[in-house]
């Protein structure tokens, strides 16, 4: 008999029973549906022991990387620590803010400090709290390269939280996180012909952490970086960018403008929305990795137009900005 | 008891490979994919496996209340048995694709077909 320490309560789990049946029988009020683990309905995230690879069968590459794993089909060997996916990163810690600057006339970039060891892969979010209210923000930072933890803030026009931290929070201030989240992150497969990050505002966030972290393990097929905005002031990094182009050469990066004239427009910057400019750049895109950060609706139009070209949805990874619903 | 087709064709790895092009194939077909607009595409597609693995005779824990309850809403907006239609049709075009014989195409048409009338809320 092994044990299942499900969200810190331990329950013994009968030979031959699934994880899942295990919780049921314990009255654990767990979600299921097929429990033959094809519609991922039960699915949940083990924090500790060892997970059979039957139980974690046709989930996302970066998915198992993070411990999920589907309860109905799982007979673990051992004891298993798991956590309901909406509870899995529920404890707050305290980040103190070391530095904060704009990158333009409405993206703000704070850089945090963690006093714990705060593990995360470059590109997933992390939830911030400003008293009952939360907000989630993408990492741009790299966790073994870059000492701090680095935040793009865009001002929302009335928005409560991100006024705040544009006007009101100083360096040396604590903030109220949770996390990290999230399944948008460079994992290589080794089947990939290449990775395409496509963003608009700050969704650059994500992918300026996904991008360099595909370059510091040494990803050598091409990486495509289009980031788009309305104007050319609207764009940031792009000196970075560039810089980060000129000591790669599988890395080329395209700011986009839509917004204004075409002729109008500055050398070197494309005229269009990014995934459009992404879409006529690449065309084959069946055997690459996509990254989709940004606008809702450019991330849900991107993504299925990539899917109906023939790209597999394992291997489209979005992270859309969803605008908090407004203060009541 | 004799094998499901399910088994026949390989299972799961079977399943998974005929997933996304049954998906694509809905997405793509006018007739139908209106109804999928603003769904989330990664649930979308598991519910599409978790029906192929049904049509296909696996393992599976569906019923006929969970077919009603799970489309209500569908039909309200319209779904009819055209619609119906076409998803058996991108079914078939999906297996055949994928090399299934025509016998075991006309077993898996047959359990998806039995649903149809809970589908449809009829």
């Amino acid at each position: 008999m092994t044990k299942i320490v499900y969200q810190g309560r331990s329950y013994e789990r009968l030979d031959d029973e699934t994880v899942l049946r295990c919780l049921l029988r314990n009255d654990v009020r767990a979600p299921y549906s097929c429990e033959s683990g094809a519609c991922q309905s039960c699915t949940m995230q083990a924090t500790s022991g060892v997970i059979p690879s039957n139980a974690q069968e046709d989930l996302k590459e970066t998915q198992k990387v993070l411990g999920y794993f589907k309860p109905c089909v799982c007979k673990p060997a051992g004891d298993l620590e798991v956590v309901a996916l909406d509870d899995a990163h529920k404890q707050k810690q305290h980040l103190t803010v070391v530095e904060k600057s704009f990158l333009n006339d409405e993206i703000l970039r704070l850089r945090l400090s963690s006093d714990e060891p705060f593990k995360y892969h470059a590109g997933q979010f992390i939830n911030l709290f400003k008293d009952d209210l939360i907000r989630s923000y993408s990492l741009a930072s790299l966790p073994d390269r870059d000492s701090t933890l680095e935040l793009h803030i865009r001002r929302v026009p009335m928005g409560v939280v991100s006024n705040w931290l544009c006007d009101d929070v100083q360096v040396g201030d604590q903030l109220s996180v949770a996390g990290p989240m999230g399944e948008c992150f460079y994992h290589e497969t080794g089947n990939e012909e290449g990775l395409l990050a496509v963003g608009t505002g700050s969704g650059l966030a994500p992918l300026w952490g996904i991008v360099r972290d595909a370059l510091a393990h040494g990803f050598d097929k091409p990486i495509i970086l289009c980031h788009g905005g309305m104007t050319p002031e609207r764009l940031y990094y792009v000196d970075e960018l560039h810089q980060l182009e000129k000591r790669h050469d599988n890395f080329s990066y395209y700011p986009c403008v839509s917004g204004v004239d075409e002729n109008a427009l500055p050398a070197g910057i494309s005229w269009g929305f990014p995934n459009d400019v992404a879409f006529a750049l690449q065309p084959e895109l069946v055997k690459w990795q996509l990254f989709l950060c940004g606008h809702p609706e450019m991330v849900a139009n991107t993504k299925r137009k990539a899917f109906l070209q023939g790209v597999a949805l394992k291997n489209i990874h979005a992270d859309p900005f969803l605008p908090a619903s407004p203060p009541t | 008891m004799s094998q499901s087709v399910y088994e026949k064709i390989g299972g799961d790895a079977a399943v998974n490979a005929a997933v996304d092009l049954f998906y694509r194939k809905v997405l793509a077909d006018d007739r139908i994919n209106g109804f999928f607009d603003g769904t989330d595409m990664e649930k979308q597609a598991a519910k599409q496996k978790a029906f192929l693995t049904m049509a296909l005779g696996g393992p599976n824990n569906y019923t006929g209340e969970d077919m009603r309850k799970g489309h209500a809403h569908l039909v309200e907006r319209g779904l009819n048995d055209s619609h119906f239609d076409a998803v058996m049709e991108n079914l078939g075009a999906t297996l055949k694709e994928l090399g299934v014989p025509d016998d075991l195409i006309g077993e898996a048409a047959a359990i998806a077909e039995s649903t149809r009338n809970d589908v449809l809320g009829k």
